[in-house]
């Protein structure tokens, strides 16, 4: 085996000229093993929001004439603006982890934690949406179009929490010297699993919100 | 008068790196293809609140006199463009190896596939 005198740290590539995929342990297959698992997780939270995503467009079109619906509590501009945000959270996510590989740790942490406030402002936004959905009287059990509804978005609000808790799990993994640049898959992989939760968003509100009611 | 065919090159061993769990593989090619730089990122991100400024722009009263069918074509044109900008560029599946891009393409198809079956089993298509 060719040993490579003081070898370059893998991770790293030269500033403003994009970044490498983190290195990883040698496998069979020459990917990571890791990456593999995240991709069939994802692959699998597909079928799980498509179920969700069914049963909500069932569940809507089964709403009795003069129940509440969607008409009487969307607010289309306020949840254009939550969208943004999520959207918005996408970005600082992959330049954390552009940061990180490229060796700038203040910078990975910036990033992380505008991330992380970015996806605390979306859920403040949603449980502001819940609350006001229920004062004006739509309920968990108000109707089929309200179980659907929060089951729908309720789940996907869960899945933020979660990545918010992966993000501060990195940052303080980070800080204690335990995250760096050379196992920046780590980053990489609580970065796939928070943009398939941006796609699901992206759907969530096409499909929810401003598909013509 | 036999000729002996060339010897096929010697393989070139893969350079390892030592981490801190063991050693790296740096012949792996999906540790190899360089990603977008941080500048490509802001413009992907600059298309991506376009896309959705364009989407709430139907809301409004103006665009309904398009009518449904048109915006409903409309509204999933920019929904897929959205989806594949964030999946090919953030998510790197433009860059990294074809097997995630199966993977995930798989899943995605499959949940089409079975939840479009079902709602047309349930008649939800308003026919």
């Amino acid at each position: 085996m060719s040993e490579v005198a003081n070898p370059p740290p893998a991770v790293t590539a030269p500033a403003g000229a994009g970044h490498a995929s983190a290195a990883h342990p040698p496998t069979n297959t020459g990917m990571s093993h890791n990456k593999v698992a995240m991709w069939l997780f994802l692959g699998s939270e597909c079928l799980l929001f498509g179920a969700l995503i069914s049963v909500y467009m069932f569940a809507k079109s089964r709403l009795p004439a003069g129940e509440i619906g969607p008409l009487d509590v969307f607010d289309i501009p306020f949840t254009s603006v939550s969208s943004f945000v999520l959207l918005m959270s996408s970005l600082t996510m992959v330049l954390a982890l552009s940061a990180i590989t490229r060796g700038e740790e203040r910078g990975f942490r910036v990033w992380i934690v505008a991330t992380a406030l970015l996806g605390g402002t979306f859920i403040a936004g949603q449980v502001y949406e819940f609350t006001v959905f229920y004062n004006l009287g739509l309920g968990y059990t108000t109707n089929i179009f309200g179980s659907a509804f929060y089951t729908l978005t309720g789940f996907h609000g869960a899945h933020v929490t979660i990545g918010i808790v992966m993000l501060m799990s990195a940052l303080v993994a980070n800080l204690r010297g335990r995250l760096g640049p050379r196992n920046a898959e780590t980053v990489e992989l609580i970065g796939l699993y928070w943009h398939f939760v941006d796609i699901v968003w992206i759907l969530i509100f096409t499909i929810i919100y401003l598909f013509p009611q | 008068m036999s000729q002996t065919p060339p010897a096929p090159p010697a393989e070139e061993a893969a350079p390892t790196l030592e981490g801190p769990d063991g050693p790296l593989s740096a012949h792996a090619h999906d540790a190899v293809h360089e990603h977008p730089s941080d500048r490509q990122y802001v413009k992907i991100a600059l298309i991506l609140g376009v896309l959705t400024a364009l989407e709430v722009f139907t809301y409004f009263e103006s665009v309904h006199n398009l009518g449904d069918a048109a915006l409903y074509v409309i509204l999933i044109v920019l929904m897929v463009l959205k989806f594949v900008y964030v999946v090919a560029w953030f998510m790197h599946l433009k860059f990294d190896s074809v097997l995630f891009k199966r993977i995930f393409t798989a899943g995605v198809v499959l949940a089409l596939g079975v939840y479009l079956i079902m709602l047309t089993a349930f008649r939800i298509w308003g026919v």
